[in-house]
């Protein structure tokens, strides 16, 4: 005989309750398990390496949602600056890079957005030390003939079962029933970057213009341009996607287009110098961007960080905390199965104590019980877990689009077996205290 | 007297109970020498089993002294008591008291398990114990899946694997069918000489106490000035 079979026999005698107990505890830990893989994918995701670019500009409003439209594809598209705007921030001496961003379209079932934008923004590195890769096919170019060219996101490539010369129409405003007429062609598929890229349908900037209903009538656009000049007025431009039937159409996808009439979501600033001389070129521009009276810039990186600490960080915490609450019920149905078990064992523990038994043996196995059924319960938690996650992944992926991998593992993983172990000690405490102090007489007796 | 196993010098047990004072046991003295038989008899609520318990270290007297192999017994702590039941007493229940959902040999194992012995040797000193009360091919046995008798042998294996210098029998037929009866005495008396221990036995029957060399009568113990 040793601890640990006395320990698992007895458990054994009563392997209802002990098996319920530990799955309680199994069932925490997978919880457990759960939040912090999302938390590992969702820290990940907003972590300060999640975009390549310095400063975003866009629309005056709110900055936080021209951050979720540019690096994650989510939320309503704010309004647009004139394309003008983009043309004069692109002359800009620090500016080492301004890719420009249209929004507002998706795909034709609304599933994936549309972003209409430049070649350029292929040859940047879209989180530090990131280039993009093709898995198929090839990128955006600014020749005349790949205006109608699309570069597709890996999930949206898989999700449709799109091939390079794949050709598809795009809703208007992410209105499933406005489906332009002209149609794009998928030139590239990119390689998967588990980032929101994946999800994103890159149209090249002049085709989205060349679709009739984007471009914004000449007359509306010259009175906004010449409103702008006299800095009276603080007209946002109308969204592509929004943009109503006010005004008359002039253009036609097949003529050319003025500047004014085009219009730019965001743009994707990428600032020149060493790492230290962009954060600080950054700190020094964003007040005096957001002094005037047409754009905003923002600095994605604090406003993801933001997002991480105000929503995504306290709803981390809350998961957590209520995880290791569940686990501490589960340890106190441990505790009361374990004690409810004492009176039955009375007699058991003062046979023990009559053979020998020393007081810190039988308090021993006590504990013992307590950390074999959180031990187990915690190990077979991790497989759940990792099985939860396995399971849900995709689930979660589809309906949020936010990527998991259900094969990460996450480094606090490792702290829950040395928990569990405290947590069992705990627990088996007072029960173990209570057969050291059995009255062996008694016991016998009773 | 140095050559006693058991010294016991005017021991009192007296219980609280409420308001009420029990005198379980009243000045009893007594002595039993190494190898020796006794019987102890007496009516029930004679204090038998406060005597038993006292001498098997499993309760501390109120009054006097308790020397078992010349240590003071009635001093030590619950620890050292157990060690002591541990190394040199076996206990043979009236009610077997194997722990259930056990099989025999690990019921067996337990005493050598407290005193840290090889998990090897516990396995064989247990496989051995269990020969000599003629249960092999029982081992793995449940209690559950052995009849009064075979429990019984397994707890007499249980109660001389560590090899005590006192076995102390309470009743150990009671539970037993008649035709076992004899076996199970045979069994305890035959290991308990051939092994040099000493056996104090509670019995009501006076047959049974009639094998033995002394029987000591609890009343007895009470009344001192009836004593030989």
């Amino acid at each position: 005989m040793t601890l640990v079979t006395i320990a698992a026999k007895s458990i054994r005698q009563r392997w209802l309750a002990s098996s319920l107990t530990a799955l309680s505890i199994a069932l925490g830990v997978a919880l457990m398990v759960a939040v912090l893989v999302i938390n590992g994918v969702v820290t990940r995701m907003f972590s300060q390496n999640a975009t390549g670019f310095d400063m975003i500009l866009g629309a005056k409003g709110s900055s936080m949602q021209l951050v979720l439209n540019t690096i994650y594809f989510l939320d309503r598209p704010i309004e647009n600056l004139p394309y003008t705007e983009y043309l004069k921030f692109k002359q800009k001496k620090w500016v080492a890079h301004a890719i420009p961003f249209a929004l507002g379209d998706t795909t034709e079932d609304g599933k994936f957005r549309i972003v209409g934008t430049i070649a350029e923004y292929f040859d940047l590195e879209y989180i530090p030390g990131k280039k993009f890769v093709l898995q198929e096919g090839k990128f955006l170019t600014d020749s005349e003939d790949a205006v109608f060219h699309a570069v597709i996101g890996a999930r949206v490539a898989r999700a449709y079962g799109w091939k390079a010369g794949h050709q598809f129409p795009i809703a208007h405003g992410g209105n499933t029933a406005d489906i332009h007429d002209e149609k794009f062609t998928v030139a590239g598929v990119l390689a998967p970057t588990g980032l929101p890229i994946d999800r994103a349908v890159f149209i090249n900037y002049d085709g989205f213009y060349k679709i009739s209903g984007h471009e914004k009538p000449l007359q509306e656009a010259e009175i906004e341009e010449k409103a702008r000049r006299d800095k009276e007025l603080m007209i946002p431009a109308v969204q592509p996607g929004t943009s109503g039937p006010a005004g008359e159409h002039k253009a036609s996808g097949k003529e050319t287009m003025s500047d004014k009439q085009k219009q730019v979501t965001a743009i994707l600033v990428r600032v020149k110098g060493s790492d230290l001389e962009r954060s600080a070129l950054v700190y020094l521009m964003l007040p005096l961007i957001n002094k005037g009276s047409v754009a905003q810039a923002v600095n994605p990186i604090f406003q993801i960080r933001k997002l991480l600490d105000d929503v995504v960080g306290n709803i981390r915490t809350m998961l957590l905390v209520m995880t290791v609450l569940i686990i501490i019920v589960s340890g106190v149905g441990i505790f009361v199965s374990i004690y409810n078990s004492m009176a039955d064992r009375k007699r058991e523990i003062a046979i023990m104590r009559a053979l020998g038994a020393r007081r810190r043996t039988v308090f021993s196995v006590i504990v013992a019980e307590s950390i074999l059924l959180c031990a187990g319960g915690g190990l077979l938690g991790l497989v759940l877990g990792h099985g939860l996650v396995f399971v849900a992944g995709p689930i979660v992926e589809s309906r949020s689009d936010i990527l998991i991998d259900p094969w990460f593992f996450e480094r606090q993983e490792l702290y829950i077996l040395p928990a569990l172990l405290v947590l069992a000690i705990i627990v088996g405490l007072v029960p173990g205290l209570t057969a050291y102090r059995a009255d062996v007489a008694k016991g016998l007796s009773d | 007297m140095a050559s006693s196993l058991i010294e016991v010098r005017d021991l009192w047990k007296i219980y609280q109970l409420g308001d009420v004072e029990v005198q379980a046991l009243r000045a009893v003295s007594l002595d039993i020498a190494a190898a020796e038989f006794v019987a102890v008899m007496g009516s029930s609520g004679s204090g038998k089993s406060t005597f038993m318990n006292i001498v098997g270290c499993l309760d501390q007297p109120t009054r006097g002294t308790y020397r078992l192999n010349g240590v003071d017994v009635s001093t030590l702590s619950s620890d050292e008591r157990a060690t002591i039941r541990n190394h040199q007493i076996g206990f043979v229940f009236q009610n077997f008291n194997l722990i259930p959902r056990t099989s025999a040999i690990e019921n067996v194992e337990l005493p050598l398990f407290y005193s840290d012995v090889a998990i090897n040797e516990q396995r064989q000193r247990a496989r051995d114990a269990l020969a000599l009360v003629g249960l092999v091919g029982r081992e793995n046995h449940l209690p559950n899946q052995l009849s009064g008798g075979q429990q019984q042998r397994v707890a007499i294996a249980r109660a001389l694997v560590n090899r005590p210098s006192l076995l102390l029998a309470d009743e150990p037929t009671a539970n037993v069918d008649v035709k076992n009866q004899q076996t199970i005495l045979d069994l305890i008396c035959g290991a308990c000489r051939e092994n040099n221990v000493s056996l104090l036995m509670v019995t009501h029957s006076l047959e049974v106490a009639g094998r033995f060399q002394r029987v000591e009568k609890l009343q007895d113990f009470n009344q001192p000035e009836a004593a030989p």
